[in-house]
């Protein structure tokens, strides 16, 4: 009851945290001004684009960009700019979801190992080695190879060979915790292992992970466009922006540019967006950076 | 310093469990096919009696522990399976494939390095500057950029636009006869017997492939060098070599930039694990004649055995770079070994 | 010799310029050594940086002259500056290990300043390197010349940075804090080794220290720094013995020393009357036959060998020695962090050592025992407030609704002196002697019978460091709690304590009543600790 009189200052100022790091750093605000048109692509992309991004019409193929069609059309005559906002919702999913789940799993092994070694420790260890013993990327190509060609698995493997990099981030960050004063004192406090490490110790390791998600959330994107490149995950007609760009890659030594050069753009422009995110991302979980 | 000696036989002995760990995995990626395997790699117009054939030869009748020491034997065999699209051996094929894409990769790193290291002493010595700024665009920018499409807009601006590229088709235009394999680099192998010209126009068919790469490859060095770099000049045994009167110079490089160098050699590890993912890539784009592209044209025509071998192959190369890797921080860095006494 | 004149040093930061050096004005003369004491934060180590022309980044002398022998050490270019550090004026730094190259030789670091000031040829430079370390009285010094810093204890780390630093038989030395970092015993070798070459080379010096008691002991003149300026010089004797300015007397009655009571450490207006002591009752801790055993890599490590000793209702011991001696293992296995391996600890009639460590936090006896943390900064949790902090004990062990919680806690802020408006601050937004006081708040949240304070000063400055003593007198005074203090310095826990415990490499070497065993240790280890502290001024008369 008297929780519910301390919360809203608290979470308050958490806003006003948040404000204040936007105000303070004119990059993360363009960031999360990018993100915003992000977000608006995935959610809206299909309302708003002018064409159906499947429908075909030969007679206007490959024209360049006009009025009529802001980014051209490809070789099927489909509109490139509705193709390129509706890839968004796709892109995105895979890539949120992929960053998701290697978030939960690796942070519960990573922590787990962190906080208790022993044996758990070794074998996650070897388990991580093994995974990146492979070039992830190709360890992706053949996941997606062997389990076979669907959204689904596409992200499974990105999952797969993102983990790693969780799991290792969050043990070691739990690991130079484990004996921190703090954690002594939340024991002393009453809590269990599994409080002080739920508690107490992770919510520490936040902020470098939050840097880890906003950059993988970029990296993700360019695994899973450039699997769909090679012809894995995503298949024509499905707009997806990695399959676009294949697909306009052939026109590209005859002079048509506008057919790859969109997607490519929207592509760069997501991953920079995920990239320029993270440290304004960390800045706003780390309560020292308040003042 | 035997302690020295204990510690790299034992990094050597540590690649045992990895290379065992990998050779698990693809095994399970073999035989993790939804479905019937031996359907998959029969190929699409494989019939009864041919799938029968292959489901035997394959051992997929028999337990999991047999049909892994088949596929250990095999592998110790040299055996990864023929290739359909070929009609090779898978690892004949990789053999004949894998110069093209060491040299795409040597030289992208190469000028990676070449540019990376050197920009980010650069940056950490004037931090605020405008190559500090430089730095960092092209660090962030470096690893927005997906490499196919990098690879798109150069072809469109050096081929199409400029001409100044070739035609971006393969290692050599149609004009030249490939020189001698002696290395397989065919920069080295044209070097070696003289022909100049030859050498010249695979270089010319490099650049563009290359410099895709490198503009991949440079940004997690130079952030890495960057950072690596501050740290170091900001450490206490910098103070001491100022205050004892040392030449910026010897501070400079004896003092920071040789510490440094310790976390940039650790990160080529990762480095390496990007490229040889983006070298698949870049090759497709190019039409580059390297085991990439042979993996990417197997997939096409679902040829499996070929995928997983160049999964396996890159797998164990990798897992040899990141042993190299190590070999070389423990000449840099008096301090292994000495845990291990 | 060296002529400081109205020196300021400004630092730019994000948050706008920082004054670190204001108007700073010193002397030293030929063959004398000059003392900077002040606390940390005062711009004593800006100062010498300054005159050495090796600010870091931000930092630059906006005013002011430092003049050395007729050199203009201000307006010299940066070459001729070169040529003057390490060849008239050297420096000497704190934490040694880390002021060495981890990956150059040692040998080869010493040459590096050989050979750049010409005072050694790529023939000669190894001879005279091995020379300089045998100059600073390093056994063996041609095998030492091959080892990397990671190979050599501290002290041979501070050997071989002032080896650097004699090389080119400077005219100055400066040493900043030298001794930190270091074990006691070592940094009495370390200050004795200084001082005699500085003698024998016939150099200048200048100390630069956060101990009255090491300015004290080798210093001719002192100046006292606060807040970047220059607040008292004169000679030692006078500075400690009649001290002028009032910053000093505070500083000179805040450091522990023979004789000194725990209200004399305050200054004289904020003394009040000791806080009556009630009679001792029977044992609350008996520890017996304590162990631990760690394995190792090396085979096992044996940590604490059977340590016994006992604690009375109401009173406090302390346990005494250096790093590694097996204290804070001990003090981890009595406030059940740790299992012992074998042996008792017996609390209120109850052997808590049966009860393992990870359950302990369930257990009914965990409100009362409760540990005060060594570093007040890493025991506080970064993201929590003051308020989260000195609630969870509330919350997890204690009946107490959340509005009664919310009254305790300001009721334990009010106790341990810590202003309300500060309970939402986080961690980070407080002074070292906050942080303390938020840590001790919540360590007493629960009312303890028993509290361990594992060096709850030695993070702080000597001033912060007698106040929070005080509050703990007061604070058992008021609770009537029994601490077992935990500490590496003598005159600290004498300060508190009616026992004391030396423990040595695992064992206890000697156990028995504070004056006691500092007037006239039993064991020559008890001894050499007691020597090995720098003599604090007890000049001071007690006004």
């Amino acid at each position: 009851m008297t929780e519910a009189m301390h919360e809203p200052p608290r979470s308050r100022s958490t806003l006003d945290h948040a404000l204040y790091v936007l105000r303070d750093n004119p990059v993360t605000l363009i960031a999360f001004a990018m993100f915003a048109l992000l977000l608006f692509m995935a959610l809206f992309g299909p309302l708003v684009a002018p064409y159906d991004p499947l429908a075909s019409n030969t007679d206007v193929a490959l024209k360049p960009p006009s009025a009529a069609h802001w980014f051209g059309t490809d070789n099927l005559g489909r509109d490139v700019f509705s193709r390129v906002l509706v890839a968004a919702r796709l892109d995105l999913m895979i890539s949120i979801a992929a960053v998701a789940l290697s978030f939960i799993v690796g942070s519960v092994l990573g922590a787990a190992a962190g906080y208790w070694g022993g044996w758990i420790d070794t074998v996650l260890g070897r388990l991580l080695d093994t995974i990146m013993a492979f070039p992830l990327f190709v360890l992706a190509m053949g996941i997606v190879a062997a389990l076979g060609n669907s959204v689904e698995n596409i992200i499974y493997a990105t999952a797969i060979i993102n983990t790693p990099f969780y799991a290792r981030l969050v043990r070691a960050e739990v690991n130079i915790r484990r004996n921190a004063g703090f954690a002594q004192a939340a024991k002393l406090a009453g809590n269990s292992d599994l409080r002080v490490l739920a508690f107490h110790i992770f919510p520490n390791a936040l902020p470098p992970m939050m840097v880890q998600v906003s950059l993988n959330l970029g990296w993700s994107i360019l695994n899973a466009a450039g699997l769909s490149f090679i012809g894995l995950g995503v298949r024509p007609p499905t707009a997806e922006w990695g399959v676009m760009v294949a697909e306009g890659a052939n026109f590209i030594v005859s002079g048509e540019w506008w057919v790859a050069l969109f997607p490519g753009l929207a592509l760069m422009f997501a991953v920079f967006t995920f990239n320029l995110l993270g440290d304004g991302l960390r800045d706003i979980v780390d309560p020292r950076q308040r003042t | 310093m035997s302690g020295r000696l204990r510690a790299i036989s034992l990094r050597i002995l540590q690649a045992v469990p990895v290379v065992i760990g990998v050779v698990v995995i693809s095994f399970v990626l073999t035989r993790a096919l939804p479905g019937d395997p031996a359907v998959y790699f029969a190929g699409p117009a494989a019939d009864e009696a041919s799938i029968a054939q292959i489901r035997k030869e394959l051992g997929l009748d028999r337990s999991w522990p047999e049909q892994f020491a088949i596929y250990v034997g095999a592998l110790l065999s040299g055996d990864l399976g023929k290739s359909l699209s070929t009609g090779q051996p898978v690892l004949s094929d990789l053999a004949t494939r894998l110069p093209a894409s060491l040299e795409l990769t040597l030289v992208s790193l190469l000028l990676a390095c070449a540019i990376a290291i050197p920009l980010g002493v650069l940056a950490a010595t004037r931090p605020g500057s405008w190559i500090d700024h430089l730095c960092r665009i092209l660090v962030t920018a470096g690893v927005s950029l997906p490499t196919f499409f990098t690879g798109v807009v150069l072809i469109y601006v050096f081929y199409y636009l400029l001409g100044f590229a070739p035609s971006p088709l393969g290692r050599l235009d149609f004009i030249y006869i490939a020189p001698p394999a002696t290395t397989g680099f065919y920069l080295i192998d044209a070097a070696i017997v003289g022909d100049w010209s030859t050498w010249a126009a695979a270089l010319r068919q490099l650049v563009l492939p290359a410099t895709t790469l490198a503009l991949f490859t440079l940004a997690p060095i130079a952030r890495m060098t960057r950072a690596a770099m501050l740290s170091a000049l900001s450490a206490d045994f910098i103070r001491t070599a100022r205050a004892a009167g040392l030449r910026g110079r010897t501070v400079l490089f004896a003092y920071a930039f040789r510490n440094a160098l310790l976390p940039v050699v650790t990160t080529l590890g990762m480095v390496f694990s990007f490229m040889l993912g983006a070298n698949v890539l870049v090759e497709k784009v190019f039409a580059w004649p390297g085991v990439g592209s042979y993996a990417v044209e197997a997939l096409v025509v679902s040829d499996y055995a070929a995928v997983q071998g160049f999964v396996l192959a890159m797998a164990l190369l990798f897992v040899a770079l990141n042993l190299l890797i190590d070999l070389i921080y423990s000449l840099i860095d008096p301090r292994i070994g000495f845990s291990a006494q | 010799m060296l002529k400081l004149t109205d020196l300021s040093v400004r630092f730019r930061t994000r948050r706008g310029p920082v004054d670190a050096v204001r108007s700073v004005s010193l002397e030293l003369g030929r063959g004398e050594t000059l003392g900077v004491v002040g606390e940390s934060g005062s711009g004593k180590s800006v100062t010498s940086y300054a005159l050495m022309r090796i600010l870091d980044r931000g930092g630059e002398i906006v005013a002011g002259d430092a003049v050395y022998g007729g050199v203009d050490l201000r307006r010299a270019s940066e070459r001729a500056m070169a040529d003057i550090r390490g060849r008239e004026i050297s420096m000497i730094f704190q934490n040694p290990r880390a002021a060495l190259n981890p990956i150059r030789t040692v040998g080869r670091q010493i040459e590096d300043v050989l050979r750049r000031h010409s005072r050694a040829t790529a023939q000669t430079a190894r001879r005279k390197a091995i020379k300089a370390m045998e100059a600073v009285r390093i056994q063996d010094a041609a095998a030492r010349y091959h080892a990397y810093p990671f190979e050599l204890s501290g002290g041979m780390c501070q050997r071989i940075v002032i080896a650097i630093a004699l090389a080119c038989d400077p005219k100055l030395l400066i040493a900043d804090e030298p001794t930190t970092g270091l074990d006691i015993t070592t940094q009495k070798a370390v200050m004795d080794l200084i001082a005699e070459l500085i003698r024998e080379r016939d150099m200048s010096a200048i100390l630069i220290t956060h101990d009255l008691g090491l300015a004290a002991q080798y210093c001719d003149r002192i100046a006292v720094m606060k807040d970047g300026e220059v607040v008292e010089t004169g000679a030692s004797a006078d500075v400690f013995g009649a001290p002028a300015h009032a910053y000093t007397r505070k500083l000179v009655s805040a450091t522990p020393r023979d004789g000194a009571q725990l209200r004399g450490l305050l200054p004289a207006e904020a003394r009040k009357p000791p806080p009556a002591r009630a009679a001792l009752g029977a044992p609350i801790l008996e520890v017996q036959e304590l162990t631990k055993t760690f394995p190792g890599k090396a085979g096992p490590v044996h940590a604490v060998k059977g340590v016994s000793f006992d604690v009375r209702d109401g009173e406090t011991v302390g346990l005494v020695g250096e790093s590694g001696c097996g204290k804070s293992t001990t003090s981890a296995m009595i406030v059940r962090l740790l299992d012992p391996t074998s042996g008792r600890i017996v609390f209120k009639g109850e052997d808590l050592a049966r009860r393992p460590a990870a359950r302990f936090a369930r257990d009914p006896l965990r409100a009362q025992i409760q540990m005060v943390f060594q570093d007040a900064t890493d025991s506080l949790n970064p993201r929590h407030t003051s308020r989260q902090s000195i609630e969870e004990p509330l919350r997890r062990l204690s009946p107490l609704g959340a509005r009664a919680r919310s009254a305790r806690i300001e009721e334990l802020a009010d106790l341990v002196g810590l202003p309300q408006p500060l309970l939402d601050r986080f961690p980070h937004q407080l002074s070292g002697g906050q942080k303390a006081r938020v840590g001790i708040a919540r360590a007493i949240a629960l009312e303890p019978r028993f509290l361990i304070l594992d060096e709850p000063t030695a993070a702080l400055d000597v001033s912060i460091q007698a106040i929070v003593l005080n509050l703990l007198a007061d604070l058992r005074a008021k609770l009537g709690m029994s601490y077992l203090f935990v500490s590496h310095d003598l005159h600290v826990v004498r300060l508190l304590c009616d026992r004391v415990v030396v423990m040595r490499a695992g064992e206890i070497v000697e156990q028995g009543a504070v004056e006691e065993v500092m007037r006239a240790p039993s064991d020559p280890y008890t001894q050499s600790l007691l020597d090995a502290a720098p003599r604090p001024p007890v000049a001071l008369a007690a006004e």
